[in-house]
């Protein structure tokens, strides 16, 4: 199947600076992929080659198997980007912006599905307000909006919950799962990790223009994360079986090693034998923030 | 709608709706050159026999409000869309850069030609102003704005801040439009400077619109569009050429 994105060996130096260095990537057609990473570590340089903002200084791209430099209006037209700045064209209301947009990509008659965008991004009653008018949110919305006039296949989102509160960040979420499970290809950029984790199947880390992970999120966080088992006893004393896994401890609170969860039960044995009682117990579950840290400081 | 019609909209709407600063404003500024230089100098200039200062100066004005005011289109758009980044609305769609440049294009001559209509509309309850040969004056007309519309685009598209397009606008447009003509015949000045006149092609520009009206003027129209239409031609290509690399709007 042709990947919904591709690129191969892309990269891209401006004077000083280089922002890519050789990424090799391919997210397949319906996958819901994060591509993660520090600032400056390329990610907006990567999505804006793809959308045609920037040129690669070598390498390729490629949307649905059109390249975005030899076939770009159509690779164009297949790729639909919500941009991480908050830009707006002040001279308009909400409404001439979509129609302006629907315009660019040759849809004569679109009035149907902006009337359904604004319906599902909560700004029906906007529709004829100035962009200038709108509260921050609202101009992200309206972004998101302009983004999908043109029913693309593939979705590229740059950070687009930065600066934006829980309630717009959980329905901008539920809409944008929706637009997953109907087959539409969705490639993240974010700072929250935690979204990542609960969003996207496949991460990709990137550092200094290199792809330094590229897993399936699970897979990845089982392998790279560290699972701690949280206990409270009493009295507070390990037996010396034990001891070789400690991480920390803290009054009555020790924090073990975990290489898997068969292992509790081996625990709580030689707790038990050691006469010493679990007064509390927890799982600390592997997450993304600290693998990205860990990989970061590794790569 | 396709993308080109789409963006020509857009920019025609973008300045319709602030008309009071986009042609209201410019009309009356040449208005007040109309009024200020006629006052002072009807009674003692005839550039042509048998015309009036102020009908003399009438052409020179309309034409120098439709090229600033065609320049000014184009330019500010794009330095505008620049600076609040809004640009990327038209360079994420699949526009082609000739849709783009004939968009960008067609505004600013309409704003230009609008304008310019405004002034002549105005202006004739002030001076007696014939029309003898409308050919040339449209043709001139077309032309003027069409170059500056294109060089309004390269400003905008070369210009990072507004600081660098009041630059061109103040060093080069507005020296260009007030040494061209518009207030004098290049025949009442000494030798040199009418050699350096002939030099500039807005000269042409004026002085071929200017045929359009009295059937008269210091050089033949033809002779002034082989001047331009190579100009034109010339400053098309290099737009198209700078639109198609992306220059300093993909990066």
């Amino acid at each position: 199947m042709t990947p919904a994105i591709r690129t191969v060996g892309l990269s891209k130096h401006y004077r000083q600076v280089h922002a890519l260095r050789g990424v090799d990537l391919a997210i397949e057609p319906g996958e819901f992929f994060a591509l993660l990473g520090p600032n400056g570590a390329g990610k907006t340089t990567f999505i804006s080659i793809l959308a045609g903002l920037a040129r690669a200084s070598s390498g390729r791209a490629e949307v649905m198997g059109c390249d975005v430099v030899r076939d770009y209006r159509q690779a164009r037209r297949l790729l639909g980007v919500v941009p991480q700045e908050l830009v707006f064209d002040p001279f308009f209301t909400v409404r001439e912006t979509l129609r302006f947009q629907s315009g660019y990509y040759g849809l004569r008659r679109n009035d149907d599905w902006i009337d359904a965008l604004l319906e599902r991004l909560g700004l029906a009653d906007k529709a004829d307000t100035n962009m200038r008018r709108l509260s921050g949110g609202m101009k992200r919305r309206v972004l998101v909006a302009q983004a999908l006039v043109h029913r693309p296949p593939v979705i590229v989102l740059d950070e687009p919950t930065a600066g934006v509160d829980v309630e717009l960040r959980q329905s901008l979420w539920a809409f944008i799962r929706e637009l997953n499970r109907q087959g539409h290809t969705i490639l993240l950029t974010t700072h929250y990790l935690e979204e990542a984790e609960a969003l996207c199947s496949r991460v990709a880390m990137l550092k200094e223009g290199r792809i330094v992970a590229l897993e399936h999120t699970e897979r990845l966080l089982t392998r790279e994360a560290e699972r701690r088992l949280e206990l409270r006893l009493a009295p507070p004393r390990l037996p010396p079986a034990l001891q070789e896994r400690l991480i920390e401890c803290r009054e009555d609170r020790f924090c073990l090693r975990l290489n898997d969860y068969a292992e509790i039960e081996l625990i709580l044995g030689r707790l038990r034998e050691a006469g010493v009682r679990v007064e509390e117990l927890s799982v600390a579950q592997p997450d993304l923030e600290e693998v990205f840290l860990r990989l970061m400081r590794r790569a | 709608m396709n993308g080109f019609t789409t963006l020509l909209y857009k920019e025609l709407l973008r300045f319709w709706k602030v008309l009071l600063q986009t042609v209201a404003a410019p009309v009356l500024t040449a208005l007040l050159y109309l009024l200020v230089f006629a006052h002072v100098l009807e009674a003692h200039v005839e550039v042509y026999p048998g015309v009036s200062y102020t009908a003399f100066l009438l052409p020179g004005l309309i034409m120098m409000s439709v090229l600033q005011n065609a320049f000014a289109n184009a330019s500010s758009s794009l330095i505008q869309s620049k600076i609040t980044g809004n640009i990327v609305f038209v360079l994420l769609p699949p526009l082609t850069h000739v849709e783009f440049f004939l968009a960008y294009l067609l505004a600013a001559m309409v704003r230009g030609l609008v304008v310019g209509a405004g002034v002549w509309l105005i202006g004739v309850f002030f001076a007696d102003l014939p029309l003898r040969q409308p050919l040339w004056m449209l043709v001139y007309a077309l032309a003027g704005s069409a170059l500056f519309g294109i060089i309004g685009i390269i400003a905008g598209i070369w210009a990072e801040k507004f600081d660098h397009l009041a630059g061109v606008q103040n060093f080069v447009i507005v020296p260009l439009t007030f040494l061209s003509g518009v207030f004098y015949s290049v025949h009442s000045l000494p030798p040199l400077w009418q050699a350096v006149s002939h030099a500039n092609p807005v000269f042409y520009l004026i002085d071929g619109f200017r045929h359009g009206f009295f059937g008269t003027a210091d050089v033949d129209p033809w002779r002034g569009l082989a001047v331009v239409i190579p100009c034109l031609l010339v400053l098309a290509g290099l737009t198209l050429r700078l639109l198609q690399r992306g220059y300093k709007l993909r990066f």
